[in-house]
This record gives structure tokens, sequence and C-alpha cells, in this order.
């Protein structure tokens, strides 16, 4: 049973249909990206999972339970909420900010305070330096951070979040992005996030469910609406970002098959430092990365080893790998 | 530096001047607020509980309805038009349109100054709420929060100073209205101020105008106070809830109340020959308040007040049933009715004075007040009032050929004037055969007596008092001298008319048209009082 699901949920705003017959199912601890153009129905979708918007038809359910079943408050309360603009209280201090839902379902002062405690440590708001401050005095990143810290603080199951790095400068956006992923609180969360960046949906995403005006043009992974897209929108899409979408979606698993030889493997030794050996989880994309920080031997290229399994390790060079990743996407778009 | 610069004998001696004068006026004016120590007080104390009673209105009634505008926005432009339109009706006129339904006393002023407060209010609340930053009310109902925590703990606070700034405005225009509550019998500080326009005293005036605009600072001040205060926002909205009751509650404080109520008007208050001059000879002191000249009669009408101030000959005596209390001990000024002529028309035409002299001695105080009854209640017209008269007095003739000089009548403009001006007019054309030019309606009594003393118009109805005190303007010594003897201030204006002017007092009519205490006949009757001394030993 997914932890939350919509089933043909339908919106308009006067004869305009801003979502139209919309259903699909998260997982509890999966992430669903809800991705398209602005003004696609993507945040009206999203606001109907919470009730901030009523949809004219179809329903959400939470755990198997219609959202209508309960006041829209309680429901609210056990879901996350983070928005593109924060929308800190002004007139409260990060820790009294942090508080609230806690406050609201009543748990206990000192419990409340330990928890905005250890929050704020965990995103780099040290709270001896930040607690007492009010969001006016604190930088954008900062800001956020702290939205993120109140929609985590009653440990909801369920979190949303509408845009949460949309108002960012891109070096900050990065780093936010890069601890969000890493945050443990995170990693337990059912999440749906909106965003109209498609790197950030490919970096996020267990599902993404790509809209336009208002209807879903495609729900899967990632790497399904990459290479095998639905419609021309879809590949329209993501036309722009190909190669670098595909160098991140495919793994280095994706691409042994394609090597020339299978005949150089070698057991892990002490000759190759830890530093070049790399998982076969890796993205092609991160696999590059790793090139480039590599330092070419006396004579040759740069290698680097993949762990292909606990005992065995293959070399890998910039041809070899760009060229296995060309021969297995041919393979993969014709399957 | 141009020859501008130069000080020059006629600047020195304007300033000399100007410092003359302000210091006369601050010396008058501390003389005035030590001798009305205790009146001052009240009327502060009366001034700060109607602002604050009315500002407490405001806020229990403005909040909410600019709160239920930010939740029904189509309602907006009726409500902020509603109360734009009531802000624009002049505060005098508002307290006219009160009076028929609540009376007098604090209900019109406290009602009136309410409606003025809304607007600012309920346009405040409702910017305020609507400057709340979108995003954060959307996060706080995303979070959890109900749509009254959103309201209590997210809008208010962060609308709160610009609803103070609001309220703020409301303050300061309701301490400068709460002026006029003296008009309605509601006190406050207006008390002195229309006591000091009536009676042209700048003193007196700022009396009341001073501490009224240090009230205003002091509100202003206080609630900016709020306004500013930081981090817990929400108190001060508290604060200021606990506040205003307890300021409006002053307004209660200081009434004394004692058998009857007295309502006089500002002018009476302050004349030296109005309320002091009984308070002198009689030991009169009843508890009073001070209300518009226009509305005493209806006030002792309606019973909100029982004794007022009034004219004696006024027709509105006769029309409420009113008893005029006899002046015993003569503390009222004599304001003989008296016709004044240029030396010029009665000598140039001697059979005028015989045909003026007919009326002389014919109008007592009771029935000029019939006639004026006649005209100001009934409103039939000065000139059939006036020939109904001649007739009933065998005084009428026909109007004779008119073949001689044209002879100007003027008058100033109430109806008994133009009652007088009808019957001159009819007596001339009678008796003689000159030509009668009416100038009735001629305002004021500086406008008739330049008119008569250019030749403009040849007679016009005087009083003596007016012409004693408003015309020659004797000094203090001489109307010591004179005193209230009637006789003698005719003696006088006659005497100083002709040798400064060549203008000619002739015989009185009878009446006098001068302050009057008056009661409504039946409680007068009951408690058996028909003069002022009576009424002094009643309230004893």
């Amino acid at each position: 049973m997914p932890a939350l699901e919509a089933r043909n949920l339908t919106k308009h705003y006067g004869s305009r249909a801003a979502v139209q017959d919309v259903s699909f199912g998260v997982e509890a601890g999966q992430t669903l990206v809800l991705l398209g153009p602005s003004g696609c129905g993507k945040t009206t979708l999203l606001r109907m999972l919470n009730r901030l918007v009523e949809p004219d038809a179809g329903v959400v359910l939470v755990d198997g339970h219609d959202a209508r079943s309960q006041p829209p408050e309680l429901l609210r309360r056990g879901m996350g909420y983070v928005i593109q603009q924060v929308g800190l209280l002004p007139h409260y201090t990060v820790a009294e900010n942090v508080a609230v839902v806690p406050q609201l379902l009543g748990h206990a002062p000192a419990a409340v305070a330990a928890r905005t405690e250890e929050l704020l440590r965990r995103l780099h708001l040290p709270p001896e330096q930040f607690a007492h401050q009010y969001p006016h005095q604190l930088s954008g990143g900062q800001q956020q951070r702290v939205g993120l810290a109140r929609a985590l603080a009653a440990d909801p199951p369920i979190i949303l979040l509408d845009e949460p790095f949309g108002a960012l400068d891109p070096i900050t956006r990065a780093s936010i992005r890069r601890e969000f992923r890493e945050l443990p609180e995170l990693r337990r969360k059912t999440m749906v996030l909106v965003t109209h960046d498609v790197a950030e949906a490919f970096e996020l995403a267990d599902q993404i469910l790509l809209l336009d005006a208002g209807q879903v043009q495609q729900l899967g992974p990632p790497r399904e609406l990459l290479l095998r897209p639905a419609n021309n929108f879809v590949r329209r899409f993501f036309g722009a970002d190909q190669l670098a979408l595909q160098l991140r979606v495919l793994r280095l698993a994706d691409v042994l098959d394609e090597l020339p030889d299978a005949n150089d493997f070698q057991t892990p030794s002490t000759t190759q430092s830890e530093s070049n050996i790399i998982p076969s989880t890796a993205s092609i994309h991160d696999t590059l990365e790793k090139f480039s920080h590599t330092p070419a031997p006396v004579s040759g290229e740069p290698t680097v080893w993949v762990q292909v399994s606990k005992s065995t390790l293959r070399p890998l060079t910039n041809a070899t790998l760009m060229a296995a990743f060309g021969r297995a996407l041919r393979r993969l778009k014709n399957v | 530096m141009a020859g501008g610069g130069k000080l020059r004998p006629c600047h020195v001696l304007r300033a000399a001047h100007f410092l003359y004068f302000t210091v006369n006026i601050l010396t008058e004016l501390f003389a005035f607020w030590q001798a009305q120590a205790d009146k001052l007080g009240q009327q502060t104390l009366q001034h700060i509980g109607l602002t604050a009673a009315s500002l407490l209105a405001g806020v229990v009634v403005g909040v909410p309805l600019g709160l239920l505008l930010t939740r029904r926005p189509r309602l907006a432009p009726w409500v902020l038009g509603g109360a734009g339109v009531l802000q624009t009706i002049p505060s005098i006129a508002l307290l006219g349109f009160l009076i028929p339904v609540l009376g007098i006393g604090p209900g019109p002023a406290i009602v009136a100054l309410f409606l003025y407060s809304l607007l600012p209010i309920v346009r405040n609340t409702l910017a305020g709420i609507q400057g709340v930053d979108g995003a954060v009310v959307d996060a706080a109902r995303g979070l959890g929060l109900t749509d009254g925590q959103v309201l209590r703990r997210v809008e208010l606070p962060l609308a709160l100073p610009v609803l103070l700034a609001g309220i703020r405005t409301a303050a300061v225009i309701n301490v400068g209205v709460a002026t006029l509550a003296a008009y309605v019998a509601a006190g406050g500080l207006g008390e002195f101020i229309f006591g000091g326009i009536a009676l042209n005293n700048p003193a007196m005036i700022l009396a009341g105008a001073i501490p009224a605009a240090a009230l205003a600072l002091l509100f202003d001040g206080a609630l900016a106070g709020l306004q500013h205060l930081r981090g817990r926002r929400l108190w001060a909205g508290r604060a200021l809830l606990l506040a205003l009751p307890l300021l409006a509650g002053l307004y209660l404080l200081p009434r004394a109340a004692s058998k009857l109520l007295a309502g006089f008007s500002p002018e009476f208050v302050g004349r030296a020959d109005g309320l002091p001059g009984l308070r002198q000879l009689y030991g009169l002191n009843p508890s009073s308040v001070v209300l518009a000249p226009a509305l005493v009669y209806e006030a002792v009408r309606s019973g909100d007040v029982d004794l007022i101030d009034g004219y004696s000959t006024d027709g509105r005596i006769r029309a409420y049933d009113l008893r005029v209390l006899r002046d015993d001990q003569h503390a009222f000024p004599p304001y003989q009715a008296v016709p004044v002529v240029r030396r010029q028309a009665l000598e140039a035409h001697p059979e005028l004075a015989p045909a003026l002299a007919r009326l002389a001695g014919q109008l007592s105080d009771s029935v000029m007040t019939e006639l004026n009854y006649r005209v100001d209640i009934r409103h039939e017209t000065p000139r059939a009032v006036a020939h109904d008269f001649l007739r009933r007095r065998g005084l009428w003739r026909a109007p004779q050929p008119a073949t001689g000089a044209v002879i100007r009548l003027g008058s100033k403009i109430f109806g008994e004037q133009y009652i007088l001006a009808e019957m001159y007019a009819a007596l001339i054309k009678g008796y003689t055969n000159l030509r009668v030019e009416a100038k009735t309606g001629l305002g004021g009594t500086s406008i008739c007596a330049d008119a008569l003393r250019t030749g403009a118009i040849d007679l016009y109805p005087e009083y003596t008092g007016t012409g004693l005190l408003v015309v020659l303007q004797p000094p203090p010594a001489v109307l010591d001298s004179l005193g209230p003897d009637p006789v003698a201030v005719l003696a006088y204006v006659r005497r100083e008319y002709r040798r400064r002017y060549n203008l000619e007092w002739l015989a009185p009519l009878g009446f006098n048209n001068t302050y009057a205490l008056l009661m409504r006949r039946q409680q007068a009757e009951q408690l058996g009082i028909r003069t002022v001394s009576e009424l002094s030993a009643h309230l004893r």
C-alpha cells in the first residue's frame, strides 16, 4: 500500500483546468518529484495533498485513509511543508519557528527544546548562535534550513516541498541540495517535491511525474522518462539536457557488459590506492569526475578501477568508458 | 546681506507690541487656569473619558469589521465607502443628526466620535492583515495552524503596527472632535474653547485648546510607544484593550449631582453679566453642563436639563411652556428695546417722531414673546403679525398717499427685529405721508450701527445693553457706575450717542430682551420657584 496516493485529482479555476485527472502513489520512504514547466499545475497538485487546495474531484489517501476523514489542520500537522519563500514567522525566533508544530501537537516543552536544538545542529545552524535570532537576521540559505528544520520538527512521515531551493543562488542551492540529500532524517521520509529544474529532479527523485497543462505526461523512474519517453512533450522537455542527464542516470553497472575485453580482472591489492577505486553503482557522470581528479601514470591514460564484486576490480580509461556508454545507450533505447 | 537686514524703529515697535500682547495673554491664561483649576481638571478627565470610550467602541467594532472584510473582500468597497461618507459629514452636522435620536449628553458625543474613528480603524485593520506576507500565512496554514490560530498567532501580531497606526489616527481625530462635545452637554475641554469663542477671549480659548492639543500628543505618543514594542506584540493590543475602559471610566468620575441640572450656553457661562454675575449676586451655583445655544431650549423641554439661560422674549418660551424666573436683584444687564434715529431725519420730518412714539411702552416682555412665538414657531409672516398687533391695539391706520421723502428702515437679522421694522413701516405709512424703504436683515449690531451713522438707514430698533457694550464700549469704571439700572443705562447711551454720532434714542418700547433663567413651567410651579432668589434658596 502506498504511503501517499492520489486518485483522479481534478481542479478547475473558473473554466481553466489546473489539474486534470491525476493519479499516482508514493511508497513509504520514496521521493516523488512533480516536474513540469511553470503553470503546469504541479503546485496546485501538491497543495491538494495537504488540502490547502480542495480538489473538485478525486481523493487523496494517506496510509490508505481518505485525507478528508480528519480536519485539514490535523492532516497538515502530520505532513511537513516547505515552500520556496520559506515563510518563517518573522515575529518568532528561529527556535520558536522550529517549535511551532510540536507545540501545536502538545509535545512537552523540554522535548520540544531538545528536538529543536538537535535539528538546528544537524542543519549546521549551531543553536547557541542561531536559536534566538529572528528570520530577518539570516541569509536566504539559512532561512531555508530553518524552514526545513521546522518541517521536520515533529518527525512527520510525509514531507511536501514546493521548490524548496528555488529562491537560492546556484552555489548555495547546490550545497543545500547536497545536505538535503544526505540528511539521515530524510532517508526514511516519504516525500513529494515540486520543481521545474530537471537536474534537481533527476538528483532527488525515485519517481518523476511530468506534468503539462494539468495532465500527466509520464510517470516513472527518471531513467525511464529519459530513455523511453512516452510522447513528444517528454522528449522535448529533456531534449536540451539529454546528454548530461544520461550521464547521471546510467550507472557503471549498466555499461560493464559493453567493455571490450574481460580478461584484465584483478583482485584488490595494495597497488591500487583507495582513491581510484569506484563502486559499480556510481553514475557515469561521477566516474568522469573521478578521471579528472586522477593523475595520469607515467605511460598511458589515467585509469580508475571499478569494484565489480567484493573480490574483483576492472580497469577503466576515459576512452573505454565513453565507448561502452555509447553502446549501452543504443542497447537500452532499443529494448 | 542687503539693506533688508536693518532694524527699523517700526520693526522694534511691532515686535514690542507683539511681545506685550503675548505676555498679556499668557498672564491672563495662567490666571484663568488658576481660577478654574477644578473645572480644568474635570474637563480634562471628561475629555479623556470621551475619547477613550469612543476609541474603545471603535476598536471593538472596527477591528472585527476589518477582519470580516479580509475574509469577505467583496464587502470592502461598501463598508469602507460607508465609513468614508461618515467621515465627510461635518462633525457639528453629525451631532445635529444624532440629537433627535439620542438627545443631548455623552450619548451623541460618543456615538459621533465612534463613527469618526471607524474609518481609520477598519481601513488599517484591513490594510494591516492584507499587508502580511502571503507566504507566511500559507506556510502557517501548511504547518497545520487552524484559521483562528493563523489569525491570532500570525496575522494579528504582524498587522498590529498598521492596526495601531489606525487607532492612533482615530485617537488624534477624536481628541480634536471631542471638543465639540461641549455643544451637546457632554463636557470636555470644548467648554472653555466655545466660551472663549463666544466671548472673543483668546486666553479662554487657549485655556481649553492647549490642554486639548497636549492630550492629542499624549494619546499619539502613548500609542506610538505601543506600536514600536518589538517582540511580544500582542501584549500591546491587550494593554490597549485594558487601558481604554479604565480611561473611559474617568468620564463618570467627576459628576456631582445637585437637585436641578442646569444647561448653559458657553457665552453665558463665561460672561461677567451671565453666570458669574448670578453667582456673585444670588450665590447661585447649580451643577451645570455646557451646550450649544441652539440646543438649550430643546434640552430643557425634553427634561435633559431643568434650568437654562435664554432670552426673555424668545418665542420658544411660549412654545415650550417655560417660565422666566424674575431677576429680582437685577443681575442681568438691561437690554431695553428702543428705536434709534438719525437727528437729521427727525429734524427734517417733524411728523416722524410722533408716529414712532405711538409704539412706545406698548410691548411688554410677554407680549413680545407671544409675537416672536407666532413668527419663529408658527411661521406667520412678520408683516401679518405686526399688522394684527397694531389693529388689536387700535394703532392701525390705512396707508396715506405717499408723497414725501423716503425714510429708510433697518433691522438686524432675526424675527423680533423684522416684526418691529414692519410695525414702524406701518405706523410711518399710516400717520405720515413719508415713503418707507425697508433695509431689513442687515446682519449684526455693528453693521446696523455703521449703516445708521453713515446715513445708509435712518432708524432701526436697538437694545440699550448692546448699544452700551458693543457700540460705545465704555471703560470698566463707567460700567460699574451704571450697574444694572435700566434708567441709568438708557440715559448714558442717549447722551453718548447724541454727543458722538448725532443719533437719538427715543422712548423704550417696553420690553427688555435680556438674559433670563428659564425652567419648565410645570416643574417651577411644583417647586414654587418664581424668582432667581427662590431658585437659589431651593438649591441651597
